[in-house]
Order: C-alpha cells, then structure tokens, then sequence
C-alpha cells in the first residue's frame, strides 16, 4: 500500500536525520574503500568532491538530540549553537567516520571553527574554502577556481581520484538531476502546500546531507509520486508564508511542524541551502570546472552571506514572494547568527516598502520550547488570513 | 641623566602632535562639502590608505566614530536607537553604533559634522560583519560603492592566487572607482613615495612595540598601545605627518626605556611594575579608563596584544614595499591580525608571552566580534599548553555599556594577578 | 587564658559566613548570617556568631576538662545553647517591637495598629520557648526567617488592622533590626540570662560558662572574601580574591584538592589547585548566570517548593527529561511547557539538574578538567541530585575521582580567608630583612 510505502520513507528518512553516529556514512565507506568528506554550511561544490569517488556528508552540527557536554567548554554564550555541536560531534567520536572536513566562508564562527578544527584534529584533512565575493569570472572566477583545484590536489593526496574533467563533467550532471529534483519537490509544494507538508520535505532535504546523490534522487522522486498520488492529503485554509534566516544552524523539526500546526503553509525557504544555491541546471559551454565556477558566479541565489553587489539588499525576497505566492514573510533567524541578524533590518526594509506583512523569532538548533513560536506565528497566520479576506 | 621635566615636553610633543593630526583631519572632513575634496568611508584593518592619498580622497572610518562614541559616552543611545530601527540585540554594536549616529546627525567626535560619502570602500572582509556594515550604508546613501574581498588566510599563509586575486581586484575595481568618484587618473609614482613613507613609520612604530621587552616596560602596549596606533592605523599611513609622529614617539619611548621609566597612565606614571602580561582582543571602549585602571591599581602592565595588530601586524618583519606598490597593499590587507588563522594566532600570542617575559596573558572577549571572539577559549588553552604559564578570561564588548560589569571584571582580574602573586610567592619559598 | 585568633569573612549573595582560626589553625568557631543590604553589618554579625560559637567550642572545652563525659556535656550545652538562642530571639524582637511601633507612629497609624502589634509581638513572645524547645524544627536559624513567617501568620489571623498595613510596617522594621548590630546583643548577657533560665542543677555548665568569660579573646588579622568583596568593610590589603580562599579552604579540608568546583547563588568558580592549595588556573561563569544555584531557586519557586526539596523530588525520577536551556529567565516558562506536555515533575527536575550540572562541566573543562581529588562546594553540594548528576557526568569524561562534599562546605571561602589572615600574620612577624 503507498501509504506505507510513504510512511516507511519518511520514517527512514527521518532516521538519518535522527543518526547523530552517521551510520550510514560508515556503512558506505565500508562498502566503497572511499573517502567521506564533511561539509559546513552553507555551500560547497559537492561535484568536485563527487568526482573523485568522495561522499560529501552535510555536517549542520547535533541538531535537537545531542547533549552538549564538552562543546560547551569551546564557546562563550554569546555565540550561536552550531559550532558548539559540531565540536560535540568531533570530540564525541561521531565524526571520526570523516576522512576531511571543508569549512565554507559563511562567516567568522564557521571560518574560526576551522582553524580549532585543525588543532583538535591534527590528522584530518581541513581546508576553508574560500568562497568568492567577487563575481567576476577573470577576478573572482580565477581565485576560486584555483581554491577548487587546491582542494581537488589536497584529496588526491590522501586517496581520492584525481580530478578528471570527464569525471567532473558526470558529476555536474548527476547533480543537474538532483537540483531538478529538489526544485520539482518545492515546485509542488508551491502549488499544493497540502501535499507537501514542510517538515516531510525538510528530512528529505536532511537526508541529501548523508546519502550519496545518486540513492537520494529516486528517493526524492520517490516521494513526490506517493504524495501526488496520496487523495487523503486535502488543502487546508492555512496562511502562505516564506521563511527566511535559516540557511546555516538549522531549526529542530519540532519548530517547523510548529509553524504548520499554527497555520502556515511555508511555501519558499532557505533550509540546507547547498540543495537549492546553484539556480537550475549548470550552463555547459567550457571546461567543466569553468562551468562549475561560471553557475556559482552567475546562478548562485541572493544569500545573507553572499555579498550584495548590485545593491538591492532585500529585492530577492520580494521578488521571491512574488514567485512563490507567499502572504507573508517569517524571519527565523538562529540566536546570535550574524549573516543572518545583520541582513534582517535590510530585508524587512525591502519588503515592508512592497507592503508584504512579517514577523520575525529566533531559535538555536536545540530550541525545547516552542509556546511563545506557535503563538507568536498562530497570530501572524490569523491576521494574514483576515487581511486577505477584507 | 634625564631630566624629569624635558622627559614631561616630550611626552607632551607626540601627544600633542597627534591631538593636532587628529583636529586637522576632522576638520578637514567637516570642510569638504566646501572644499570640494572626496571622501571614502572605509575600515581600520585592510586600509588603504596610501592608495585613498594618491586620489587625494579623504578617509572617514565608522569604526573609529563608534569608539568615539562609546568613549564619549554616547553608544548607549546610539545602540538603542539602532535596536529601535530592527537592529537585532544579538549583532555587532559598533555597527549598531554607527547606525544610531548616522541617524542623529552624524555629529563626528571632534563635534564636527561629518561628510556624506562619495565612495564607500569596503577593503577588508578579515570581519564578516564588515561586509554586512556597509550593506547596510550603501541603503542609506546614495554613493558608489566598491569592495575589496580579501581572503582569509586559512591555511596560515598567502599564496600566489590570494595575492593575485587583491591585486586585480585592486587594479579592476578599486582604482577604477577612485579615478571615477576622484576625477583623477591613477600615479603608481605617487603611491609608491606615499609607501615608501608608510615603511618608515612602521619601522618606528614596531620600534615603540618592542620597547616593552624591556624591564620595566616604558609603554602599556594595550591601553597606551591604542593610543599608539591611532595614527597609523587611520588616515595617516604614508604621510610626512605620521613619520614625524614615530619618530618623536620612539625617541620618547627609548628615552623613558633608558631612564628605566615605567609607562605614562591616566594617574601618571607607574612606578613599580609587578606584573607583565599579553592580552588578546579589543578592548572596552565605553569604560576604557575604568578598565585600564583596574590594571594600574594591580601594578600589572600590558607588554604586548594582538589588538594593536588589527591594522595591521608589522612587527614580523612586514612593511610597506614600495618596489610592489599593489602587491604590497594585497599583502598588508591579507596580514591584518584577525585575518590570520587560530593556529597563527595561538602561535604569535605564545611569542608574546615568551618573548615579552610575560607573567601571563588575558584574553578580553568582546560579544561584538566574533572574529576575534569565536574560538578564544581554545585559543586559551593552547597558549596555556604552549607557555605553561596562566591564562585570564573576562568578557566585556566594545562600545555597549550594557555588556561592562565593572564588579565582575574586576573580580576577575585580582583574582588573576593574586594567583600569579601566590603562585610567585610559594615558588620562592620552595 | 589569652587566645589568639584570625578571621575569614566570605560575604556571599546570600549568606555572609565567618570562620575563626586559633594559632594551631583550627577552627574555633563559625558564624554565618543572611547577607543583607548593608555588608558591614552582614561582616560583624557573621563575625559576632563566630565569636559566640568560639565561645561554644570553649566551653565544650572547660566541660571536657572539668571530666565531663560527651553525652552529658553534648546534653547540657545542646539545652544551654537553645537557651542563648531564644535570649538571643527575644532581644531581636524587642528591637522589632519598638521598631514596628517607630514606624507605626511616624507613619500616623491607628490606635488599632498599635494594638494588633502589641497583640502579635506578645504572642511570639510567649512562644518563644516553645520555638527553642528540644527537638523543635526551625526552617532557618536568621532572625529575618523566623521572626518573618510567624508576625506574617500571625497578622492575617488577627483582626484590628489590615494584613497589607503590618506586613508593611515589618518589611520595613526589619531592615533596621537587621542593619543593628546592637539587636542581636552580646554573648555575656545572653549567656547569663540563659544559665538562669536553665536553673542551677549544672553548676559544671556554670563554672565552663565562667572559665570561658575569663578567656581573651585576641583578634591577629582579619582576611575578607566573596561575591560583595568590593564593599567589604576591610582595609584593601586584608582582602583576598574568593577564588583564592575557595583554593586554600578546599585544600584545608581535603588536602588531596586538585580540582574544586563551586557552586554559589550567583556564580560558579572551577578552580585548580596545586599540592599546596595554590590557585594555578580558574574559570568563573560567563556574564550569563545561567546554572547557578539561583536558577534552583527559580524552579522551586515555580513549583511552589523549598529548595531543599528539589534534590530528592529529582531522585524519584524514573526518566530524565532533556532540558536544554538552563536560561533562568527562561525556567518558568520551559517548566511549564514540560510540564504541559505531560511530563512528569520528577523527571523534570532529574533534567534540570543534569543541565545545570552540564554548565558547570564545561566550566570545569576550561579550566582543565577534573583531577584526583575533586572537592565541590556551595549551596548547590547540599542538593543530592545534583551531586549524582555531578558524580557521574564526571565519572564518564574523567574517570573514577574522589568526590569530597564536605557538611560544612558553605565555611570554604571563609575558612580559606582566615588562613590567609593567619599567613598574612606570620608574614608580619617575620623581620623585614629576613622577608626581602
């Protein structure tokens, strides 16, 4: 029956969100004698990592479960959770499953964690990838092309196949497939909220993370069948919103059904971001790793932590709104995250002149209460709804 | 011998210089609408200061105002109307800071208005927030807007592809955009006899820095450091001004090291040096006297701190190379101290307190700055481990008076320097 | 006899403790009090029960040496004791009553006042002994506590003048009684008054008594500590770090220290001392008081319980609840929620105290860790559960450490103070050739 089919898929799913041991990472080396490499939040080219016969693992620090006993010692409390996790999961053993770990530029948290990461584990392979914030092929092109075929050198050296453009250019197709894939899932859920409820989407997402692309691309297609073809998922008067501020730490599942449950359908977001920050399908036209680095300069999406070139801070989301048909925007921010924190007044200031209505909270990853939330977005919801009706 | 009352002129003369450079500069400012003459807002560390000169443009620097402000006593209300704006609690005051002046007239802290921008030169990304700063300033004025991305040096060094990638961005946008808001084309000549002068005060400045290897120090390199610094960490670097100001500081400084002086603090001279240490991270702004007097009544003296690096680290050997005017810059904004990985930072305070026959070192972690901030309590352990000798923590932030509990620093601080005196004393008695 | 001593003081959030040291370093006596507003009173009252309980220990002494056999001498100073306290209360309420009838008339209250004073005053007074009997439990041994939850029952029951009128005029009577110094009276009278009360049948007591008025007591030195350190009535070089005194008196009580956790009302202190109790490194808690003892407080309240009721209500846990937030601001609310969610009491206490005990690991983590032996005070040491928590958080991250509590753990920082002032006095006496 498909309704257990889609049962036993989203139980596994949310199986690997919940396996703070990646069990699944260890069980893939086993399998493949490959290298797994660890990532950051918020992007990193996984095809590169891809094509050398890595496993990129999404690593967004021990979510709502891990108890956080020595992670505590490394960070003042006026820092946001993730890194206190992260180092959790490295001291606690879980992460000795990573051959490596890349610490993309998201900000000075991240960026310092990698130097930590560096003295607490002398043997890994730890590199900051240098992201760049100029986006200019002859200026920023040519720097993070050379940051990428660093990387590629420093794995090779430790195992890992030589970067090989055919390999590349497999790579970026099978990732072509997968970014399709992500986008067909919110593509439907825009359409027909009542079909994909949030929190499903978000532990496929999460199990991009930890599976290789190639077994989590049926899984996502998987699902949009069973959910097409489940009759029993019938619309509801929600209010539609879009939700923004949670590309790095990540919100515990308990806060998103949290927002459903008090009315909102979230019809666009910035969840697990490294799924969606290359727009559509790689433009093919040269050398694959021009390719790779011509989609981050030109595709990549407007991020808080992407530098605003152009100006028009905030013009994205409005136009995002529009896209997606959302009645409203929720900032849901983590505590202490400064990307995020710092582009908030900007955006509000963009949205507010488009008349769009808002709110906004913070959370941190291992938030346990979520009272003052559901209220707070319960109301939002409610007023959204008696707005559209007047 | 030295004449106590000649050693009170000279120590007079720098300071009286500066004080002099400082009005000048502001006044300046206040006057460009008339004169005509451009300015750029841009930051402290990854200055390019050299380069503004040789476009004849003008540096303002937010970050200079906001700890002004906070000295002066005007931040709390600065922070509260930011906050009041939908400044979030949770980010960096000084932007919160200069956003709550920006909105207030934009007074300066000489009481003179300051210029709107005619180019906001974003040069240096060593601080995140940065980048997200002028965001927020290219919402509030209507100017051009041009940035330096300076990567991070995430691997203790800087490779080729960094250098080139500051040089061309330098060369394929910085410059282009003075030579448009300056009307003036580039001089490579005149950067370079503006470089060739930075050099020369570095090598004084780095002079005055090192004088605290001495018994006892003649400086505080933290609370007099900032004092220091302040000329050639803003707008003075490669002026005739800014040698003349070394120059006379060394002199000073090696007389007082001569005459066996201690350092010149807010009570006047400290005349017995009990304790030596090195401290990591900014310090508080708002109650910045009150806090160097916590030092002062401990006896305990700064020998040397990585904040008076943020503008840039000379004394490893770099200076302004005029032979490579733009690679040179590329190279200075790359080295800036929060631009250097954990393991340099470990590595370089750990000098410190070796070289600096420090007793210890303390790390004031500020909540604003989570460059200088994420990863100090292992950083604190490392150079513990490495030096063998104590580390202090205490927490404060930049210019939010809200976040300096005077009672608990100071709780803090004599039990730090009483545990060096006990640990001192039962090591005699041993 | 001529008896020399020193004194630590710990001016605490709460309680202000003294500790008196004899030349051999013993500890004579001990004292403590409620911390109130005014510190210098908190210091002598807390001196002065120190002094008294000196006092005590040298007439358990003279008792001893007069042959007097341990049960009989634990049985007439244990009466003779319940005696000085009661002299002791009722000086205190004579204070209060004049007090309560000062305010009473400055603020032009009613005859019917006055009356409801006299009537309720009158009333704790003839229950005094009764509050000082054998085997009675008092909730609290400071003047404020006992004297507060009775004028506050008392007040209601009565009928002549509004609850909210008394109740005013107490809160502000107290302060004043507490802020004397004279209120609580002197050991001789208190102690003649309460041989009388006791009747002549131990003339042995009588003599101990006497023998114990003839000592002098000397003071040498006098070493002040603690949260409110800042005000402490003392000269600046009489004063010691509280992390430092927490280290000696750690080491004075166990000399095998080298770790000793502390957990107070507002802070907690990691420290780590040498073979000699020297502090070599120490960690306090952030700007943010999240975990200390006051966030106990908080949930006690909430739950409508004593403090010393969280510890075992917690040890009935069957499951413990994860609580991730130890953000005392926060406590009510997460409580509730819990709470709410059908979570039962127990296993959310259990949760707790776990969490508050995660905070202090990681204070002890920065400052190095947990090395053999590992010594925890402060108020939160008396809470078992936390302890268990404590014991093996500990045990699974630092392997098998001795853990000393010890019942007198709140006198650490004080005790430590006076060996400070007994160092300090030693020191002076050594010529000042010989120092340099």
């Amino acid at each position: 029956m498909s309704s257990s089919e889609l049962d036993r898929l989203l139980a596994d799913a949310e199986h690997l969100y919940r396996d703070l041991t990646f069990q699944s990472v260890r069980d893939w080396k086993r399998r493949t004698g490959g290298l797994a490499i660890g990532y950051m939040p918020v992007y990193v080219p996984r095809e590169i990592l891809h094509a050398q016969g890595c496993l990129p693992v999404g690593v967004l620090g021990g979510g709502e479960d891990l108890e956080i006993i020595r992670g505590d010692a490394f960070y003042q409390s006026y820092i946001c959770h993730i890194p206190r996790s992260t180092i959790e999961l490295g001291l606690n053993g879980a992460l000795d499953c990573l051959d490596g770990m890349l610490f993309p530029a998201t900000c000075d948290v991240i960026r310092n964690l990698s130097g930590m990461w560096r003295m607490q584990f002398p043997d890994k392979f730890v590199h900051y990838l240098d992201v760049p914030q100029d986006f200019d092929p002859q200026v920023g092109g040519t720097f993070y092309e050379h940051e990428l075929q660093s990387i590629a050198a420093a794995l090779a050296a430790r195992g890992a196949k030589p970067l090989r453009d055919d390999a590349l250019a497999a790579s970026i197709a099978v990732f072509d497939t997968h970014r399709d894939a992500v986008e067909a899932l919110y593509t439907l859920r825009r359409e027909q909220p009542w079909k994909v409820p949030t929190h499903e989407l978000y532990l496929l997402l999460r199990a991009g993370m930890l599976l290789p692309v190639e077994e989590h691309v049926p899984l996502l297609r998987r699902y949009r069948e069973l959910v097409l073809a489940d009759a029993a998922r019938r619309p509801m008067d929600q209010a539609r919103v879009l939700l923004t501020g949670s590309f790095c730490e990540q919100p515990p599942l308990g806060m998103i059904k949290t927002l459903e449950r008090a009315g909102c359908y979230i019809v666009d977001d910035d969840f697990v971001p490294v799924h969606r920050w290359i727009r559509g399908r790689v433009a093919r036209g040269g050398a694959p790793m021009r390719d790779l680095v011509g989609a981050f300069l030109e595709s990549g999406v407007p991020s808080a932590i992407r530098y605003a070139e152009h100006g028009g801070k905030g013009d994205d989301v409005v136009a995002r709104v529009r896209e997606c048909g959302a009645e409203g925007v929720v900032f849901c921010a983590p505590s202490f995250c400064d990307p995020a924190l710092l582009d908030q007044p900007m955006v509000v200031r963009a949205i507010e002149r488009a008349g769009i209505p808002w709110t906004a909270f913070k959370y941190s990853e291992n938030t346990g209460q979520f009272q003052v939330i559901r209220e707070q977005a319960g109301t939002f919801a409610d007023s959204i709804k008696l707005w559209s009706t007047v | 011998m030295s004449n106590p009352a000649t050693a009170q002129i000279h120590k007079d003369a720098s300071q009286e210089r500066q004080k002099r450079m400082i009005a000048e500069h502001f006044h300046r400012l206040a006057q460009a609408p008339d004169t005509g003459h451009k300015c750029a807002y841009t930051f402290v560390p990854g200055n390019l200061t050299e380069l503004l000169r040789t476009f004849d443009v003008l540096p303002v620097l937010p970050e200079i105002n906001a700890l002004q402000s906070g000295m002066r006593g005007r931040s709390r209300d600065y922070i509260a109307l930011a906050e009041k704006l939908g400044h979030s609690e949770d980010v960096c005051t000084y932007v919160k800071c200069d956003v709550g002046m920006l909105h207030s007239g934009n007074v300066g802290p000489t009481g003179e208005r300051l210029p709107r921008p005619d180019l906001l030169l974003l040069s240096y990304t060593g601080c995140f927030t940065f980048m997200k700063w002028f965001e927020i300033l290219a919402q509030e004025y209507e100017c051009p807007v041009v940035m330096l991305h300076v990567p991070y040096q995430g691997d203790g060094r800087i490779t080729d592809a960094m250098r080139r990638y500051v040089v061309d961005q330098l060369r394929r946008k910085v410059i282009p955009m003075l030579e448009k808001v300056s009307g003036k084309a580039y001089d490579e000549d005149l950067l370079r006899q503006h470089l060739a002068r930075s050099a020369q005060a570095e090598t004084d400045l780095v002079a005055v820095l090192e004088a605290a290897k001495h018994r006892p120090s003649p400086i505080d390199a933290y609370f007099g450091g900032v004092y220091y610094i302040g000329p050639i960490f803003t707008a003075f670097r490669g002026t005739q001004d800014a040698i003349e100001y070394y120059r006379e500081l060394r002199a000073e400084v090696e007389e007082r090291m001569r005459a066996g002086k201690g350092p010149v603090t807010p009570e006047g001279e400290l005349e017995h040096e009990k304790y030596r240490v090195v401290v990591e991270g900014p310090p508080n702004w708002t109650s910045f006297r009150q806090f160097w007097q916590m030092f002062v009544d401990e006896g305990a003296v700064v020998v040397a701190s990585t904040y008076t690096k943020v503008g840039g680290v000379y004394d490893n050997g770099f200076r302004h190379d005029p032979a490579r005017p733009l690679e040179t810059l590329a190279e200075y904004c790359m080295g800036c101290y929060t631009n250097l990985d954990l393991p340099t930072r470990v590595a370089m305070l750990s000098r410190y307190v070796q070289e600096y026959s420090a007793d210890g070192f303390l790390i004031n972690s500020v909540k604003s700055c989570n460059s200088f901030s994420a990863g100090q309590l292992m950083i604190l352990r490392e150079v513990e481990k490495r030096t063998g000798r104590p580390g202090g923590f205490i927490e404060s932030d930049l210019v939010d008076p809200r976040y300096f509990s005077a009672s608990n620093i100071k709780n803090r601080l004599e039990s730090y320097f009483q545990m060096i005196e006990q640990k001192r004393s039962s090591g005699a008695g041993t | 006899m001529r008896i020399e001593y020193c004194i630590g003081v710990d001016l605490g959030s709460t309680t202000t403790k003294a500790v008196i040291l004899g030349a051999d370093h013993a500890v004579l006596g001990r004292g403590i009090t409620n911390s109130r507003s005014n510190y210098v009173v908190a210091s002598q009252v807390a001196m002065g029960e120190a002094l008294i309980n000196t006092r005590f220990t040298r007439i358990r002494n003279q008792l001893g040496h007069a042959g007097v056999g341990p049960a009989r001498c634990d049985q007439l100073l244990g009466s003779f004791e319940r005696r000085f306290r009661e002299q002791q209360y009722l000086c205190q309420l004579a204070t209060l009553e004049s007090t309560l009838h000062g305010y009473a008339d400055r603020t032009r209250q009613d005859p019917a006042v006055h009356r409801a004073l006299d009537a309720i005053v009158a009333r704790m007074r003839s229950e005094s002994a009764g509050l000082f009997a054998e085997g009675a439990a008092r909730k609290s041994d400071f003047f404020r506590d006992l004297a507060g939850s009775r004028f506050h029952e008392l007040s209601e029951q009565q009928k002549e003048a509004r609850f909210d009128v008394l109740a005013g005029l107490f809160d502000k009577s107290i302060l004043d009684v507490e802020n004397s110094t004279e209120a609580v009276g002197t050991f001789s009278e208190h102690a003649r008054a309460a041989l009388q009360a006791q009747g002549t049948h131990a003339p042995e007591l009588a003599r101990a008594v006497d023998a114990a008025f003839g000592d002098e007591l000397v003071q040498v030195q006098v070493v002040g500590t603690g949260y409110g350190r800042q005000k402490l009535p003392f000269p600046e070089k009489s004063i010691r770090s509280e992390i430092l005194c927490h280290g000696l008196g750690a080491h004075a009580m166990y000399p095998h220290t080298r770790t000793v956790l502390d957990i107070g009302g507002q802070d907690t202190k990691a420290i780590q001392v040498d073979e000699q109790g020297i502090v070599t490194s120490f960690q306090m808690n952030d700007r943010c008081a999240a975990g200390c003892g006051r966030y106990l407080g908080y949930i006690a309240d909430e739950m409508n319980l004593g403090l010393h009721e969280l510890g075992p209500l917690a040890g009935q846990a069957t499951r413990q609840v994860r609580i991730n937030s130890t953000c005392t601001v926060f406590a009510g609310a997460e409580l509730r929620e819990r709470l709410s969610l059908g979570e039962r009491r127990e296993d959310i206490l259990a949760g707790l105290h776990r969490a508050i005990v995660l905070r202090a690991m990681s204070l002890l983590a920065r400052s190095g860790g947990v090395h053999e032996q590992f010594t925890f005070t402060g108020g939160v040491a008396r809470n078992s559960e936390a302890v268990k928590a404590l014991r093996k958080l500990v045990q699974e991250n630092y392997g098998e450490r001795t853990l000393n509590i010890s019942t007198e753990s709140i006198y650490t920082g004080a005790l430590g103070a006076a060996l400070f002032a007994w160092r300090a006095a030693e020191r002076a006496d050594v010529p000042e050739e010989v120092k340099a």
